[in-house]
């Protein structure tokens, strides 16, 4: 029987009114927002929409200009977010706040009273371990964070809430950061949770794992609620999408038919090491012609992020040829990368990508502000730059209260808009996408994807690196696959089983006989 | 159970407040900042009078006197900006370097090798004693600037190079400087044994206000001298580059975050280097206009720390070399009371609670706090 037709369901937390204004937007508008025992709660909406703020909110982050909370009947007003904790409400942000250096039984006892002093710690070590074997959160107690993987380390974000107590778990954006393997994992840990009837706020801009793991879904529309607690079974992708972004969403992009023209980048055999200064790129080859987007697949951390830096000049090859243009660029300067018309959207959008405190005017004018008209001998022309950012700002629908506002506080998906409005508004020759789209809602991710295109239409060359498969099958005329810094393989048809096996280490010519073994049984 | 009766006891003894304090998450308006900072001079003079107090004095008094002695007459506030112009100088030199996180500690040690190198001009002698006065000033200058520039670049291309702490060099480099200093004055160029080189030639002087006393009487008698306009055009000059030209951007951009620098193709090495350069001018130009507008001599004592207040105003002035400027003229005062105010320490002490006070004003506008009524559980 469906859980939300049980008479008795219990409210938990029931949001009402709830507004909040920042500086130049209203972040939530008369917001309500019920959370139930034992739920899986959806959070959807597009960027900019207002869901972390309304989360932050409940978490006793910030304070609602109006409305009120009720946790279980009862009023609150939350100071802090130790507050919410103290009636069971913890949040879990997109950047973890986990001290590098100390181990993982040290993270979850830090802030608490007990144990007075830290003598001891064998006793706790076994008590997280034991909790976290309890709900599938495996990870080793005594290890050091920083040797952990996102996964993990997210693991024991969720460990030191429950540890706290807490029967209300808010996820902002837990899988953006996640291999597809580890969503499966988050998820199984998600449902023994809400079995010991936990309940669990996920927001997420990914409809089918909204589709997979939600009970109901709340929609936000520009900090306005448009569908309150729907039933997930009763809805679809497409009406979820139209919620959301206020028209149809097409999750189809036609492809016109270009034909590829000259090779713009060329790796031969390349090598070069990691940051832990380990081999991580193995003889690595690759091309990309013009009017193509060629997707690189592969499991996260073999070999893409070194791959794109070696490419835009961030990274040295220790071995191996790179060209652009049938130019020998090996070992180039960044600066000369950029001017060749080489484009790259980073990985890691705020550390690499934008610096948090200048402005949106000073974050779009990273790649050209030596160029006309906005670099003007050795000064910049500060008119020429307000409107650029301006027309970039209207043309990529940034939502942000003025250009001269610090990118911090942006919200997610508006600072990638502000890094892809950077990359693409240059019109590159060559463009290295690493996961363009993520933390994108679905409306900005088709537009992205369009954008895309259109590249390719105009003849340039895209190297596409993603950890979904939906989209660089979409979007892909051909897709490499990558494993421990080695090329696989190709893939033309888009035949999932081949590209299955070539990302865990199966190289092309064996999977061949394989398959058609398996074909002929 | 036992427990019971002593932590009963211990939470009736207990504040009945609860006071948190948390990381803002949402900006603190500007305003906030302003005022706090007023907020924070205001209770640091307070704390000041206190402490006079305490010392037997009488604080609204010496307060009174602090503001005669700096701001009283046309005199004495045209001395206040003779003590604010090596500070103004000193105080951009900083605020450029920090702004690109570069945590250049070494002022001190460049208005040395500034000071060291503009008398090079006069004692060497690079220039005959009676070349004309623009001459002097103008190769005193350059010399100055290009001292403090070399002193400022080592510790650059250092951290460049081999990845040297460049607080830990700069602050070496200072002693380097002194020591330096004192060879010469005590060896080389001693007047008379004395630890001193001889008076400059007067061409070798900066004009200074009293120069123009026969056309303008009202200036009789006042020290202020030329170096007060290099040091308010270099403030204006600073601005201009971080604000509005391509390398201030760059220093902004590196400073902010030096990895999406260096993903915008920007060189940091070559950025470091500059910048230790500019600022060590800076500092260096700091030495040659205390040495040619005020003492015109080369001496050991020509610096009451400069090159470490200079690190104060640049963080009171947040980085803003406009603001480098308002702020050194009220340390100008501060020094400047300094000499006429028993016991000679207060004002020091009070530039030293000002700063605490400021650091604490940071605090405040980074976090809040919370109090709250302890609930018993
Ligand atoms: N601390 C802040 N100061 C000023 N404005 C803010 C602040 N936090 C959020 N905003 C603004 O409030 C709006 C809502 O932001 P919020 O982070 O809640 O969006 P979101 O729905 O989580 O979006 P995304 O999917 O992109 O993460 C945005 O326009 C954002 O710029
Ligand atoms: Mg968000």
């Amino acid at each position: 029987m469906p859980k939300e037709e049980v008479p008795d369901l219990k409210v938990i937390a029931h949001m009402q009114g709830i507004r909040k204004r920042f500086p130049g937007v209203l972040a939530n508008d008369q917001v309500d927002f019920e959370l139930r025992e034992g739920e899986v709660h959806a959070l959807l909406g597009e960027n900019g929409a207002g869901k972390s703020t309304l989360m932050n909110i409940l978490a006793g982050l910030y304070h609602p200009d109006s409305g009120t909370i009720n946790i279980r009947g009862k009023q609150v007003s939350f100071n802090s977010p130790q507050d919410a904790i103290k009636v069971g409400i913890g949040m879990i942000h997109q950047h973890f706040m986990l001290v590098p250096s100390q181990t993982v039984t040290e993270n979850v006892l830090l802030g608490l009273n007990d144990p007075p002093f830290i003598i001891n710690l064998k006793d706790y070590d076994d008590k997280i371990r034991q909790l976290g074997e309890r709900l599938g959160l495996i990870v080793d107690p005594r290890a050091k964070i920083w040797q952990l993987t996102v996964g993990e380390q997210q693991r024991v974000e969720i460990l030191k809430m429950l540890y706290r107590g807490t029967n209300v778990l808010i996820m902002d954006e837990p899988t953006a950061v996640l291999a597809p393997s580890e969503i499966e994992d988050l998820f199984l840990t998600l449902r023994k949770m809400t079995a010991e009837g936990k309940s669990i706020v996920f927001i997420s801009h990914k409809l089918n794992e909204i589709t997979e793991i939600s009970d109901r879904v709340t929609v936000l529309r520009r900090g306005k609620v448009t569908a309150s607690g729907i039933n997930t079974r009763e809805t679809t992708r497409e009406k979820l999408a139209e919620l959301m972004v206020g028209r149809e969403v097409l999750f189809r992009i036609d492809k016109k038919p270009v034909k590829p023209g000259d090779v713009v980048l060329s790796v031969e055999n390349v090598q070069a090491e990691n940051d832990k200064n380990l081999q991580s790129l193995r003889g690595l080859s690759l091309q990309v012609r013009a009017g193509e987007i060629v997707g690189l697949a592969g499991v996260a951390g073999n070999g893409q992020s070194e791959l794109a830096e070696v490419i835009t000049g961030l990274r040295k090859c220790t071995a191996g040829k790179i060209c652009i243009h049938g130019q020998d660029t090996t070992n180039q300067s960044t600066l000369t990368s950029i001017r060749q018309g080489v484009s790259h959207i980073p990985e890691d959008r705020t550390h690499v990508g934008s610096a948090p405190n200048l402005s949106i005017t000073d974050n779009v004018i990273m790649k050209n502000y030596n160029q006309q008209p906005i670099g003007m001998g050795w000064l910049i022309n500060s008119l020429a730059a307000n409107r650029f950012a301006t027309k970039l700002k209207d043309e990529y629908e940034i939502t942000a209260p003025l250009i001269n506002t610090p990118v911090r506080l942006l919200s997610g998906g508006n600072l990638q808009r502000v890094i892809l409005a950077r990359e693409i508004s240059s019109k590159p020759k060559l463009m290295v996408a690493v996961q363009p789209t993520r933390g994108l809602d679905v409306g900005a991710i088709e537009g992205v994807q369009r954008l895309l295109m259109q590249q390719r239409e105009a003849g340039a060359a895209v190297l596409l690196i993603s950890e979904e498969l939906e989209e660089l099958l979409s979007l892909s005329d051909r897709i490499y696959i990558i494993y421990e810094g080695q090329i696989m393989g190709e893939v033309t048809d888009g035949d999932i089983r081949k590209i299955g096996l070539m990302m865990t280490g199966t190289p092309l010519d064996k999977i061949g006989k394989e398959i058609t073994e398996e074909d002929g049984k | 159970m036992e427990n019971n009766i002593p932590g009963s006891k211990k939470r009736r003894l207990r504040f009945p407040y609860k006071i948190r304090v948390e990381p803002r998450l949402v900006e603190a308006p500007g305003w906030v900042s302003v005022l706090l900072t007023i907020a924070s001079i205001i209770l640091a003079l307070m704390v000041g009078a206190v402490l006079i107090a305490l010392g037997g004095g009488d604080p609204i008094k010496a307060y009174i006197h602090i503001g005669k002695a700096s701001f009283g007459s046309l005199g004495v506030f045209s001395d206040t900006l003779v003590k604010a112009t090596p500070l103004m100088l000193v105080g951009l030199a900083c605020s450029i370097a920090f702004r690109m996180k570069l945590w250049n500690i070494g002022a001190e040690g460049q208005f040395f090798i500034g000071a060291f190198a503009a008398s090079v001009v006069v004692l060497l002698p690079v220039l005959p004693d009676s070349s004309p006065k623009w001459l002097f000033i103008l190769i005193m200058f350059i010399f100055g600037f290009i001292g403090g520039a070399l002193w400022g670049v080592i510790p650059g291309f250092l951290k460049v190079k081999f990845n040297v702490n460049e607080i830990i060099s700069t602050l070496m480099m200072n002693y380097i400087a002194v020591f330096w200093n004192n060879y010469f004055i005590y060896a080389v160029w001693s007047e008379g044994g004395f630890q001193m080189s001889k008076t400059f030639p007067k061409n070798a002087w900066l004009p200074r206000l009293s120069d123009f006393a026969k056309d303008a009487p009202i200036f009789q008698g006042l020290t202020t001298h030329l170096g007060l306009v290099f040091a308010v055009i270099a403030a204006v000059i600073i601005w201009f580059i971080l604000y509005r030209s391509k390398w201030g951007y760059e220093i902004r951009l590196i400073g902010d975050n030096a990895k999406a620098a260096k993903y915008s193709g920007i060189s940091i090495g070559k950025n470091i280097i500059l910048v230790m350069a500019l600022s060590g001018g800076l500092a260096g130009l700091a030495g040659m206009s205390e040495i040619s507008g005020v003492v015109h001599r080369l001496q050991g004592s020509i610096s009451p720390g400069y090159g470490f207040t200079g690190i104060i105003i640049a963080w009171l002035a947040k980085l803003n070399p406009l603001a480098v400027i308002v702020v050194s003229i009220l340390f100008g005062a501060l020094i400047l009371a300094g000499r006429e105010l028993q016991p000679k320490g207060i004002p020091t002490m009070i530039q030293g609670v000002i700063f605490v006070f400021l650091i604490a004003s940071d605090f405040f506008v980074r976090n809040r706090i919370l109090f709250s009524r302890n609930i018993e559980e």
